[in-house]
């Protein structure tokens, strides 16, 4: 293809390396992130997590994960053999695949040879993304349907039901940026952000984006399929061992995988942040912009862990009135507002100040109407009874009315200092 | 040539198996691979956003509606193979080679010449040129499919529209109607118990045992009562089994039960209860 002219041209060892590298590098993010996860909840419940194997528990994962490799594998008798086996391989695959059209920098010297830090790219490369993504759905309801017991098959449909409607609402506020930037190939798109980043231009696509990628990738608070005091473990409650641990990968990377594409779509890729390349040149250059990239993309990740550690999870119901009834028009609206403004902005060659005229004077015009429109009617709040009726033994009111914010902190009789710092650095 | 030549015999074998599997769900997944290895071709046969749309529209929305459906259906559901209609197996084989034949025929009486133009479509990109056709030439019938499309949906809503007689109650309300009910008639206000606390399973057709050790039926989905798959073992049979063995190993103390102690274990005795492990291993009630 012409449009790509940097792609395809690479040497085969070369492609294998770049394969192999992004292998690697998923791999070690997901231990990584597994106890980045640990240690910052950790945190945020006032504990310290793990942070006795290796430097600051580093190996802790590690160590789980060839834990739960050597676990027994237990296939149910229930369950459908050929489906089973194949459902946690259909989850890691596409999870993987994803990655390949994430341009993680910019064109480098790599063994002698110039080549793009990205596997590949393509004309399509967003809605590659997407239709791989859309593979992997396929591991989750099939492992659900194939383990042969209700809660994981409840916890398939659940899932799959909310990952195909978040990504309609993903895929609305991808429309604004495929707009701005001309082009579905993600190499493009950075290249697109040089001065600006869509996030900024184009806020209320990044907020849909982020709010969708969570409930597309089953996370807090939207982890509804995997609700443990509804449904045990939703559709993995029958996996075990190495099957599970597939899982539990796909999961990590597909977490690392919308991180990155909302990196690229939204925080301008690999770009250095706030201008530091006007300071320092090399800022964009050889293989700094990694430090960028995964900066940017550790802190999504961060989001997600934050996002977890504080919000309970949602009721299914409001959970899918969110997306079907807020999330989905909103950005149908915003898409039409941005095509909008695009073509008048192109046709009619207005100067920013003509636009900034004319958004003044449309919010003029609904704030007025907001003032003089029609008297809302709100309907009279119900008001429910609910003083005690002397049915229900509730404990008396503390004399001095409620009691509101900390509570004492506890005290203990003292011992000696050695005892106490040596019970401290047993806990992890 | 070489991804034609891959995959090609992969779709035949594939498009195969949708007919000669027996379970649905199987034969769903094999369409899925159909599915997939031609969009596979569709990429190499230069039209990229065909493939990406073909992977997303059909195996991505079509295909997992169909496995929605045939996954209620259940994991052992596989077709009858008992012919409801005499001789119509025999009229299928005979009626499918017919038309086998009459297709081979005709379509090897036609020879089409070598595709052209594919480079003067794909001058501007392949993204490019087919907007710039689906919104010039094609603007009409584009916008009338989706408008078709649209009115589908919106008649589905409407086929399966309930038209409410009152007003959905909130949770406020709801909390406070339970609170009420148990002030009035002394109903529990919390959420039911789930299935197979106490008991010795925790699947869903177990019962949970109540502290006294009898079952607490309000545990089990009431699907699952009316079926009859509810198990329905004395409440305490297992308990005094437990018991027994305990007396005859006797001198195993392991773990805080007694022999008297009846509220952990006491659960369904589903399997044989004379293999349990007897001895050391004894599990004291379920981890």
């Amino acid at each position: 293809m012409n449009e790509l002219p940097l792609f395809g041209q690479d040497v085969w060892w070369l492609v294998l390396v770049k394969a192999v590298l992004i292998f690697v590098v998923l791999v070690l993010l997901t231990l990584f992130n597994i106890w980045w996860e640990r240690r910052v909840v950790a945190r945020m419940q006032h504990r310290i997590g793990p942070n006795v194997h290796g430097p600051f528990g580093l190996l802790q994962s590690l160590a789980d994960g060839v834990k739960l490799a050597l676990k027994e594998d237990i296939i149910p008798k229930a369950a459908d053999k050929v489906v089973f086996v194949l459902a946690p391989v259909l989850v890691v695959i596409p999870a993987f695949v994803t990655f390949s059209v994430i341009p993680f920098g910019p064109e480098v010297t790599m063994f002698g040879e110039r080549t793009p830090l990205q596997l590949t790219d393509m004309p399509v490369a967003v809605l590659f993304v997407m239709a791989i993504a859309s593979i992997g759905i396929y591991g989750i309801v099939l492992g659900g349907w194939s383990s042969g017991s209700t809660y994981s098959l409840l916890g398939g449909l659940r899932s799959s039901a909310q990952m195909i409607s978040y990504e309609v609402a993903m895929g609305l506020a991808l429309v604004a940026v495929f707009l701005y930037a001309g082009s579905l190939s993600t190499s493009e798109i950075v290249a697109a952000q040089e001065d600006w980043w869509f996030g900024a231009i184009l806020f209320p696509s990044f907020v849909i984006y982020v709010i969708s990628m969570i409930g597309e990738t089953n996370r807090a608070p939207f982890d509804l399929p995997e609700a443990e005091g509804e449904l045990v473990g939703g559709f993995h409650t029958e996996y075990s061992s190495l099957k599970f641990a597939l899982f539990f990968l796909g999961e990590y990377i597909n977490m690392a995988t919308v991180s990155a594409l909302a990196t690229t779509l939204f925080l301008g890729g690999w770009r250095a942040p706030f201008w530091i390349d006007e300071i320092w040149a090399g800022a964009n250059e050889g293989y700094v912009p990694l430090i960028w990239f995964f900066g940017k993309m550790l802190l999504f990740i961060f989001f997600f862990i934050w996002l977890r550690g504080t919000l309970p999870r949602m009721r299914y119901d409001q959970f899918m009135d969110l997306g079907w009834k807020v999330l989905i028009p909103a950005a149908l609206v915003w898409v039409v507002l941005v095509a909008t403004m695009r073509y008048v902005s192109t046709a009619y060659e207005l100067g920013t100040q003509e636009i900034l005229i004319g958004g003044g004077v449309l919010l003029a015009l609904i704030l007025l109407w907001g003032f003089f429109g029609p008297e809302e009617t709100g309907e009279p709040v119900e008001d429910i009874h609910t003083a005690p009726t002397g049915a229900y033994p509730v404990p008396p009111m503390p004399s001095g009315g409620a009691q509101r914010g900390a509570a004492a902190p506890l005290t203990f009789p003292s011992r000696t200092q050695a005892t106490v710092t040596h019970g401290a650095s047993e806990e992890s | 040539m070489i991804a034609f030549w891959v995959l090609a015999p992969l779709m035949v074998i594939a498009a195969l198996g949708v007919v000669l599997v027996r379970r649905a769900v199987h034969s769903a997944l094999l369409l899925a691979v159909v599915m997939i290895s031609l969009a596979v071709l569709y990429l190499t046969l230069e039209a990229p956003f065909l493939f990406a749309v073909q992977i997303i529209v059909y195996t991505g929305a079509i295909l997992m509606l169909f496995l929605f459906v045939l996954m209620l259906v259940g994991v052992d559901a596989a077709d009858s193979v008992v012919e409801t209609i005499r001789g119509q197996r025999l009229l299928a084989i005979t009626g499918g080679l017919v038309m086998g034949v009459l297709l081979v025929v005709v379509v090897a009486q036609i020879s089409l010449g070598t595709m052209v133009g594919m480079g003067a479509a794909n001058a501007g990109g392949n993204i490019e040129g087919l907007a710039d056709l689906l919104f010039s030439r094609y603007v009409l019938s584009f916008e009338a499919t989706a408008a078709l499309l649209i009115t589908a949906a919106l008649g589905a809503m409407l086929l399966a529209h309930r038209e409410r007689l009152e007003p959905k109650e909130g949770q406020r309300a709801m909390a406070a109607r339970r609170m009420q009910e148990y002030g009035t008639s002394g109903r529990h206000l919390g959420p039911l118990p789930s299935p197979g606390v106490y008991a010795r399973h925790n699947a869903v057709d177990t019962p949970a045992l109540l502290p006294d050790g009898t079952p607490a039926t309000d545990s089990v989905s009431r699907v699952l009562a009316a079926r009859g798959t509810v198990r329905s073992a004395p409440a305490l049979g297992d308990v005094e089994d437990v018991q027994r063995t305990l007396g005859d190993v006797g001198g195993i103390s392991g773990g805080s039960g007694s022999a008297t102690d009846t509220s952990a274990g006491g659960g369904y005795n589903t399997e044989n209860p004379d293999t349990r492990p007897q001895g050391d291993d004894w599990p004291e009630g379920d981890e």
